[in-house]
């Protein structure tokens, strides 16, 4: 598998720091850590383009937390060797950082962030090997690029739009790097819907 | 004659009481991934599940914690109801929980209402 010899060859902090900045990636990271501490947000308050905001951000959240468990369901299955077990949790560390970011952005807007829920129901009775697991992985991630673009056009907040965006470039990088684990095309086409 | 025509103009005005074509239900799958984030055909999840939709009332499965915009809307999902609601959630049903902007390919909306109808009439849906 491709991916394992990419991930075994991470370039240095340094030269990866220098690449993240040249692609503006670091701009963007940046961008969604700023809005929920955006001044400007908590002055937008109230409206009913605010309510519809906050709905939409909430519902986002929800799937947010929701993928959140099923990684830890992943990497507590016993079916993920390293350096894939390794990926998982990374890739569920970014889950819980946007998770973080739309709750205090929720909250800014006057809003009340939902929780995670007690349980949730996962399709464990089909897991059998790792393969499995990256495919049910693979899945929720196109499913959240496919609705973080369908929630992008609708946020009366630009800003949220942006930072809606930079989650969904984040999705679709797990969903290529899951695909291309799996042997499968990791883009498969050029544009996503 | 008459009778015979009025028969088939019928027939041709309700395509969705058709049987849709394996291919139909094909596409009608690829579609539905974009609905996996949140759904699912078994279980609720950050939406609820999608087994027993037709003919069931909007807002009604049990223990899942809908928006009141969606348990008063009163509709009843079917084939026309799905087709409208999918066309643009939050203006269809304003104040829904459902944060997407819709599908406006009307032949995409056809392909996942046909594999949702089904689905449900087959494991993991039917008992």
């Amino acid at each position: 598998m491709s991916f394992l010899i990419l991930a075994n060859e991470q370039p240095a902090p340094a030269a990866r720091r220098a690449f993240l900045g040249k692609s503006g990636l670091l701009l963007s990271g940046a961008a969604v850590a700023l809005l929920a501490g955006n001044e400007a947000l908590a002055a937008k308050k109230g409206g009913e383009s605010t309510e519809a905001d906050v709905r939409i951000l909430n519902t986002a959240l929800g799937a947010e937390l929701e993928a959140v468990a099923a990684y830890q369901v992943g990497a507590e299955s016993g079916l993920l060797q390293k350096p894939v077990l390794d990926l998982a949790v990374t890739f569920q560390g970014h889950h819980k950082e946007h998770a973080d970011v739309l709750a205090k952005t929720i909250m800014k807007l006057g809003g009340k962030p939902v929780s995670a829920k007690e349980k949730y129901s996962f399709p464990v009775e089909t897991l059998k090997n790792q393969a499995d697991v990256l495919r049910f992985a693979a899945m929720l991630e196109k499913g959240a690029v496919s609705a973080y673009l369908g929630a992008v056009p609708l946020f009366g907040n630009r800003d949220l739009s942006k930072a809606a965006a930079s989650i969904l470039g984040d999705e679709a990088m797990h969903w290529a790097v899951l695909r291309n684990a799996l042997g499968e095309a990791p883009v498969p086409s050029a544009f996503v819907s | 004659m008459r009778a015979l025509l009025v028969l088939a103009s019928a027939v041709l005005l309700t395509p969705c009481a058709l049987a849709a074509s394996p291919a139909q239900i094909k596409a009608g799958e690829a579609v539905y991934a974009r609905c996996l984030a949140c759904h699912s055909l078994q279980h609720d999840r950050t939406g609820p599940r999608h087994c027993g939709l037709f003919g069931r009332r909007a807002g009604s499965v049990p223990g899942f914690d809908y928006s009141d915009a969606m348990k008063h809307s009163k509709i009843v999902w079917d084939e026309k109801s799905l087709d409208r609601f999918l066309t643009a959630p939050m203006k269809v049903v304003p104040g829904t929980s459902m944060g997407y902007a819709g599908i406006e390919d009307r032949q995409e909306r056809a392909d996942l209402i046909a594999y949702l109808r089904d689905a449900g009439t087959k494991q993991p849906c039917a008992k």
